[in-house]
């Protein structure tokens, strides 16, 4: 028989496996804590702390990676967990633009974060890469959520294509000294696009028929880069 | 101009590659050193074939060198100038100072003379100080500039000065300034290696035992009690041969410099603490690792591991004790200040950018390699000699009863006699500023800096506090990794809370949200208020709720202390943001 805590969240009693996420106890009794930088599937870093609880600790918890351990008594949304949420997301919409994140503009209305607050402060400007036949990368919508990188490495695909640039808040994502797509290791799996939570990594296809482009000629040009890079392969 | 076309000629480079043939991603930061100390930067074809020597991903490469400031991968002169700009070298004119420098030279921050000879750069806290102005040339550290001695800075002749111990130097930094720092021998006759025979002779219990009793709380910041993290780490599973001791002697808080004073003038003394830790452990591996900004201290070092080694002070049986195997290794940080943070100096150990990682696991159980690692910072161990040499009972008759034996402070600001000094716990703020001089030239102090930029801010009807854990905590102000930085009524705080704000912009590693997005927002809102325009209505609330955010949320104690500075200044003087 596996060990179980037991521990109270937002009052109510609940008992856990030892080793449970807060999220995933939470979530067991109807609780739901918001997530930006968790992803299922993927190993956890506890990038964004929106996930961020009041245990009465030192200081709060990121629920998506912190254990639950008898006799928590844990708050999902005390004045003082809202407050952080709502700052966290009014500088992350300060620094970049979340026209393609359907759910963290959700947060915004949700948190009701000013969005006009930090109008003053730098964003985190970038290129769009247009560099390969099958995705676009739009780094002006990129939150930094390590995803696209994790599947591209240990979390799935072991291509080892991305990384970083900078680092604070001029981290970017990055690729060995900034090749295009097609002069690294990447084999245009998809994975980094699926895994995505913005629209900083969009299929071609789509982000051509977004600029009204014909589908004969998406069809054209996507099939000839992939033509173009068989040869390569080949020669 | 350097010419970025010529080709780079990759034979240079095989004598090194052939080195560390067979090795891991764990030797990348001294491959990477080894390779820009031949091309003055990291050229893509010799990262490529870093890359194929150690097996590492070429994009994994390109994250580590693009984190740490020291390893550049755009053409880079191989003398770089590093001028320091943080507080105490801008209070005294560090800005003048940097002026001069580029009017002579001709070029700005981040830029390389036309003949490609120098790379000029301003630089966070180079942790000297209590020299203020400083600067590196190279590899050679320089004080005390003005702008008119800036031709001698440049042609190498400004006197390079040496650290030297002050207060009552009786413990930690007893034979600083007394001992040859570069002879086993000179050590031996002021006492060296007498604790390590006197600690194999107590055996590991009797050791751990005394370090619970010597009270030594950790002198890195985090106050964790030494003998509980050794006897963790010896509970922890795993053989010697799979347990590491490790030195931090990154030292990047703004403000201090006493572990400096230590690595450079006493580095046999590092060396042999090392060993009396790996004693009561039971590990087998033992790494230093030193800023990159400390050359000095790094070539001490490794020197003395070697004289040791040689002496048979480390290696097999050491002392003659069958089983009793330990070495250390020397390791070379490259600009980073949150390497210093416990796990993130594990990742740059092992290769990777320095990202801390989420604690628990512990160090104590999951450490470097993800082994049971004892992490001390440099002063702890060579607090635990004296305890040692000089005994417990010595040792608790100085201090408070909670807070027996000395601690090291780092003086510097506006004060006479600048310096590291080592006190009895429970002396006065206002003592040990007393004790260094007091404010030069009668003036007023306004404010003190406790703790180092991730400190407190302190109003002078506060500096009566007696330094002791005890106070310390019960009135909220850390005593840190020991910052006493004074500031005279002068002293203009809304720059000094910008250039704090600019340093954690410059050093937050980007992992979590808060601290990569907060410590930006804090450092622009002080640019604008000490620079351009002053505040406005709403600052004052937007940097509480910025502070608080930081705090609460940050993955580390990077993040979770960033707003320290900024949120203490404004309890005492909310109109620095009016
Ligand atoms: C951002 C950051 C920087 C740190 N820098 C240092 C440092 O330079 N030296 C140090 O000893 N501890 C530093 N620490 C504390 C270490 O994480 C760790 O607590 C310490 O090395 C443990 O040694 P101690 O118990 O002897 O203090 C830092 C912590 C943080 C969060
Ligand atoms: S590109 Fe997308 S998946 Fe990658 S870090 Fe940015 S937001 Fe996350
Ligand atoms: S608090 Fe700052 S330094 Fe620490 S993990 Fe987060 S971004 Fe990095
Ligand atoms: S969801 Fe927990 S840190 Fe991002
Ligand atoms: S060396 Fe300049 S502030 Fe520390």
């Amino acid at each position: 028989m596996s060990e179980t805590v037991t521990l109270k969240i937002d009052g109510r009693e609940v008992t856990v496996p030892k080793g449970t996420t807060i999220l995933d106890a939470a979530a067991q009794i109807g609780i739901e804590i918001p997530v930006i930088c968790y992803h299922p599937h993927l190993t956890a870093n506890g990038l964004c702390r929106i996930c961020s609880v009041d245990a009465g600790f030192r200081t709060q918890l990121a629920a998506c990676v912190t254990a639950c351990a008898d006799g928590m008594d844990i708050q999902t949304r005390s004045e003082d967990v809202v407050r952080g949420r709502r700052t966290i997301l009014e500088m992350l919409n300060s620094t970049i633009t979340l026209d393609e994140a359907p759910e963290i503009l959700e947060l915004v209305e949700e948190y009701d974060a000013d969005t006009g607050r930090f109008a003053e402060g730098k964003r985190r400007e970038s290129p769009v890469y247009d560099d390969n036949p099958f995705y676009i990368r739009d780094y002006n919508q990129c939150i930094n959520c390590w995803r696209c990188v994790q599947v591209c490495a240990d979390d799935a695909q072991f291509t080892y294509a991305l990384s970083f640039d900078g680092r604070g808040f001029e981290t970017r994502i990055g690729t060995f000294q900034g090749y295009g797509m097609t002069d690294t290791t990447c084999v245009f799996c998809g994975q980094c696009v699926g895994a995505c939570p913005t629209g900083a990594l969009k299929p071609k296809r789509q982000a051509l028929l977004e600029q009204g482009i014909d589908p004969d000629e998406i069809f054209y040009q996507t099939r000839r880069g992939r033509k173009k890079r068989s040869e390569e392969a080949g020669g | 101009m350097i010419d970025t076309t010529a080709s780079i000629d990759l034979s240079q480079l095989e004598p090194v590659l052939t080195k560390y043939n067979g090795r891991r991603r764990e030797a990348l930061l001294p491959l990477l050193h080894e390779a820009q100390a031949i091309y003055g930067w990291l050229p893509g074809a010799v990262q490529e074939a870093i890359g194929k020597t150690l097996r590492v991903p070429l994009a994994d490469i390109h994250g580590v060198v693009e984190f740490y400031s020291m390893f550049y991968s755009e053409p880079t002169a191989r003398r770089v100038i590093r001028v320091c700009e943080d507080p105490a070298c801008s209070l005294a004119n560090a800005q003048g100072v940097m002026a001069a420098i580029e009017a002579k030279l001709g070029i700005h921050h981040g830029e390389t003379s036309a003949d490609g000879l120098v790379t000029l750069e301003h630089v966070p806290c180079l942790g000297m100080c209590e020299l203020a102005p400083v600067a590196l040339d190279g590899e050679r550290p320089f004080g005390h500039l003005t702008p008119n001695t800036i031709d001698d800075f440049l042609n190498g002749t400004h006197p390079e000065a040496a650290a030297q111990p002050y207060g009552e130097p009786m413990w930690t930094l007893a034979r600083v300034g007394k001992v040859d720092p570069g002879s086993l021998d000179d050590y031996q006759t002021h006492g060296g290696y007498q604790a390590l025979a006197k600690a194999v002779a107590m055996g590991p219990d009797a050791l751990i035992e005394l370090a619970d009793k010597s009270g030594i709380l950790g002198r890195g910041g985090a106050m964790f009690p030494l003998g509980r993290k050794w006897f963790f780490t010896r509970g922890a599973a795993g053989k010697p041969s799979q347990k590491h001791i490790v030195v931090n002697a990154d030292e990047s808080e703004p403000g201090t410099f006493k572990d400096r004073c230590l690595l450079e003038e006493d580095p046999f003394a590092v060396v042999e603490a090392t060993t009396v830790a790996a004693l009561a452990v039971g590990a087998e591996n033992g790494w230093i690792f030193v800023r990159g900004e400390y050359p000095r201290a790094v070539s001490r070092l490794r020197e003395a591991v070697r004289q040791a080694r040689d002496a048979g002070y480390l290696g097999r049986n050491i002392l003659g004790q069958e089983g009793f195997n330990f070495d250390i290794e020397v390791r070379v940080g490259a600009g980073a200040y949150i390497c210093g943070e416990e796990t993130a100096l594990f990742e740059a150990i092992e290769g990777k950018r320095g990202f801390p990682r989420i604690k628990p696991p512990f160090p104590t159980t999951h450490g470097l390699f993800g082994q049971p690692t004892s992490i001390n910072n440099v002063e702890t161990l060579v607090a635990v000699l004296s305890v040692l040499t000089q005994g417990l009972e010595a040792w608790q008759a100085i201090g408070t009863a909670k807070s027996p034996g000395s601690k090291l402070f780092c003086l510097s600001g506006h004060v006479a006699k600048p310096g590291v000094y080592e006190i009895p716990f429970g002396k006065t703020i206002r003592e040990l500023i007393e004790m260094a001089g007091g404010v030069p030239g009668g003036k007023a102090i306004q404010a003190v800096l406790m703790g180092g930029a991730a400190g407190a801010f302190v109003k002078p009807d506060e500096l009566d506090m007696p330094l002791t854990y005890e106070d310390a905590r019960s009135r909220n102000i850390p005593l840190g990794s020991g910052v006493v930085m004074v500031f005279d009524e002068t002293a203009d705080l809304r720059q000094t809370l910008y250039e704090l704000s600019r340093f954690f912009a410059h050093e937050s590693c980007g992992k979590c949200f808060p601290c990569q997005l907060g410590s930006q927002r804090q450092m622009e809102i002080w640019d604008r208020i000490a620079h351009n325009g002053g505040a406005k209505a709403t600052d004052k609330q937007v940097l509480l709720d910025v502070g608080f955010t930081m705090t609460e949320t940050s993955l580390c104690g990077l993040g979770q202390t960033a707003a320290s500075a900024v949120l203490t200044a404004l309890q005492r003087w909310p109109e620095l943001a009016e």
